[in-house]
């Protein structure tokens, strides 16, 4: 009896997990098919947003464009940050009081809310790119991308440096015993032998970084433009949804639904990339 | 000789870079706190628990009148309370349960798909989940921004880590702990309530206040569900505050602007301190 109930209990409560992400894109691709019926594919390459009733047109270019440059950018920045962090917990002071410090740190990036590093990136960042003459008013692809970074890199580190420590000690102290420098052992043996883990977690912080809203909203600052540059202002497929999501109706609404689904398809192939890779290593 | 020497420069230049480059990402973080701090600490006191956020208007005549930003963050802290408790009773005993499956039956069809959806799930943009409350709920059940719908976007949010941590915990114990209650003559069920869960209960607890501290900070899925309120309001069908949410309107309002710094501070406190428990927990848990 009581047998029975748990097995339902886990076959509902599973069931409930599947129906979820099935209900998602369900709900995504009914909410978006007033614009694909409309617009088809050109709403993927068309650069006009127009919510004037006299001149109504919608597409995602800028937004697609605005979300790929500051997620890439930020995740090119990453790279020379986090790669340092995951050697210097995974490696030099592999175990130590030290590593324990700086990944305890590295976990408190994490913890802090997107709206937060957005207040931080509106109020210090921004002075100070004005101040430096990279911008006028300091908004823009680079100061968000810039907050983007600081707040990947819990992701991108705490992963690779679980695949650096993972590196078994013997191939390193075979490369020691034949007289190589911690340096050479870095490059020569652990970065081939964690690289395509490395490359994973990195994926995996890019995945975050596409899909972050509240920070880069108050950075990027919002004109439904393709960036120029990157110190041009644009908007991105989150913060675009995030601002006008709240009047939104009729195919406005559709268009944001759909860059919803555009954004949630992103992410899915982008984690599924890492997550891919992961397995594959594991396996 | 000197290439032996060349090389351990190298090495040694490579070692100090990394610890360089260490110190300085540490830099944001240190910046971030501090600034809260500074900024935030001389407006809270009493009546930023316990009073709702001032007017516009409020706030505004005390800034004439040259007095102290008036009233607190009551409304919002209500709120953030009541949104992610209800995701709470949404998201434990599904992803409790969803985990013990996967734990259960770690090789069935079923399970993978699970496990596949719930690493999907996670990597889905809170944004998004957003929308999804929004059309599941503001528009057909609550006709209107409602807490409910705030919580139903938390809640999935709160899926992927509980029904992981659950999994691993579970995996975690010995076969032995199992066999032994099996072979007591407990049936199944009893096995796994009595034993199973209470013995994995500590990394479970682990994995739940984890994703209560990673929802809690959430903005961007409440502006489209929860949307604010400017009452301590604990009617989930009606639109509610929560302590990003006020931090969001403090933001765009040049009156209010000085509430920013005070909320950001108690609500980063308030994430931390769900933050470390969860790993004390974990720690004390692994060393026995």
């Amino acid at each position: 009896m009581k047998d029975r109930a748990l097995k339902i209990g886990l076959l509902v409560s599973g069931t409930i997990v599947l129906l979820i992400m099935g209900g998602i894109v369900f709900t995504l691709m009914s909410g978006a098919l007033p614009t694909i019926k409309e617009y088809g594919l050109s709403f993927i390459f068309s650069s006009e947003w127009n919510p004037n009733p006299d001149r109504e047109q919608y597409g995602a270019l800028p937004f697609i464009m605005g979300t790929l440059m500051t997620s890439f950018l930020a995740l090119l920045l990453c790279i020379p940050l986090s790669f340092p962090i995951a050697l210097f917990t995974g490696e030099y002071f592999k175990g130590t009081k030290a590593a324990s410090f700086i990944s305890t740190m590295v976990d408190l990036l994490a913890g802090i809310p997107s709206i937060v590093y957005g207040l931080w990136g509106f109020y210090t960042l921004r002075p100070l790119m004005v101040e430096l003459g990279l911008s006028q008013q300091g908004f823009g692809v680079f100061t968000s991308a810039l907050v983007l970074t600081i707040m990947i890199i819990p992701y991108a580190t705490s992963l690779s440096s679980e695949f650096i420590r993972m590196v078994p000690n013997d191939i390193k102290e075979a490369a020691f015993a034949m007289g190589a420098t911690r340096f050479e052992v870095i490059k020569k043996v652990i970065f081939p032998a964690a690289g395509s883990g490395i490359f994973a977690s990195y994926i995996l912080a890019l995945g975050r970084a596409l899909g972050e809203t509240m920070a880069v909203t108050m950075l990027i600052g919002n004109v439904n433009a393709i960036p120029m540059g990157l110190f041009d202002s644009g908007n991105t497929m989150a913060s675009v949804i995030a601002n006008q999501f709240g009047e939104a109706d009729g195919l406005k609404l559709s268009s944001l639904i759909t860059i919803g689904l555009l954004l949630f398809l992103l992410t899915a192939i982008v984690n599924s990339l890492g997550r891919l890779i992961i397995k594959k290593l594991s396996a | 000789m000197t290439n032996t020497r060349y090389r351990q420069i190298k090495d040694k230049a490579f070692f100090y870079t990394v610890c360089a480059i260490t110190a300085i990402t540490m830099i944001p973080l240190i910046s971030i706190i501090w600034e809260l701090i500074k900024k935030g600490i001389k407006h809270i006191n009493f009546s930023f628990f316990t009073e709702v956020a001032p007017s516009t208007l409020d706030a505004m005549l005390a800034k004439t009148a040259g007095e102290g930003m008036p009233g607190g963050i009551a409304n919002g802290i209500v709120g953030t309370l009541l949104i992610v408790s209800v995701a709470s009773l949404i998201a434990i005993p599904i992803g409790v349960l969803a985990g013990v499956q996967l734990a259960e039956k770690a090789n069935s069809k079923f399970s993978h798909a699970i496990r596949f959806t719930a690493e999907l799930l996670n990597g889905v943009p809170s944004i998004v989940l957003g929308i999804i409350a929004y059309a599941w709920v503001v528009r057909p059940i609550t006709g209107g921004y409602s807490a409910l719908a705030g919580s139903l976007a938390l809640a999935i949010m709160m899926l992927p880590l509980i029904i992981r941590s659950t999994e691993e915990s579970i995996k975690m114990l010995p076969t032995s702990l199992k066999e032994a209650s099996l072979a007591l003559g407990a049936s199944y069920a009893t096995t796994t309530i009595k034993i199973i869960l209470p013995s994995a209960m500590s990394g479970m607890f682990t994995g739940i206040l984890l994703s209560i501290s990673r929802v809690m900070g959430e903005t961007a899925p409440l502006i489209l569900t929860a949307l604010g309120s400017s009452v301590i309001s604990l009617d989930l069908s009606k639109p509610s505050s929560a302590v990003p949410l006020l931090i969001w309107e403090f933001y765009n309002d040049p009156y209010l602007i000085d509430m920013i710094w005070s909320s950001s501070l108690f609500l980063l406190g308030l994430i931390l301190l769900f933050n470390i428990t969860a790993k004390q927990i974990s720690k004390k848990w692994k060393t026995q």
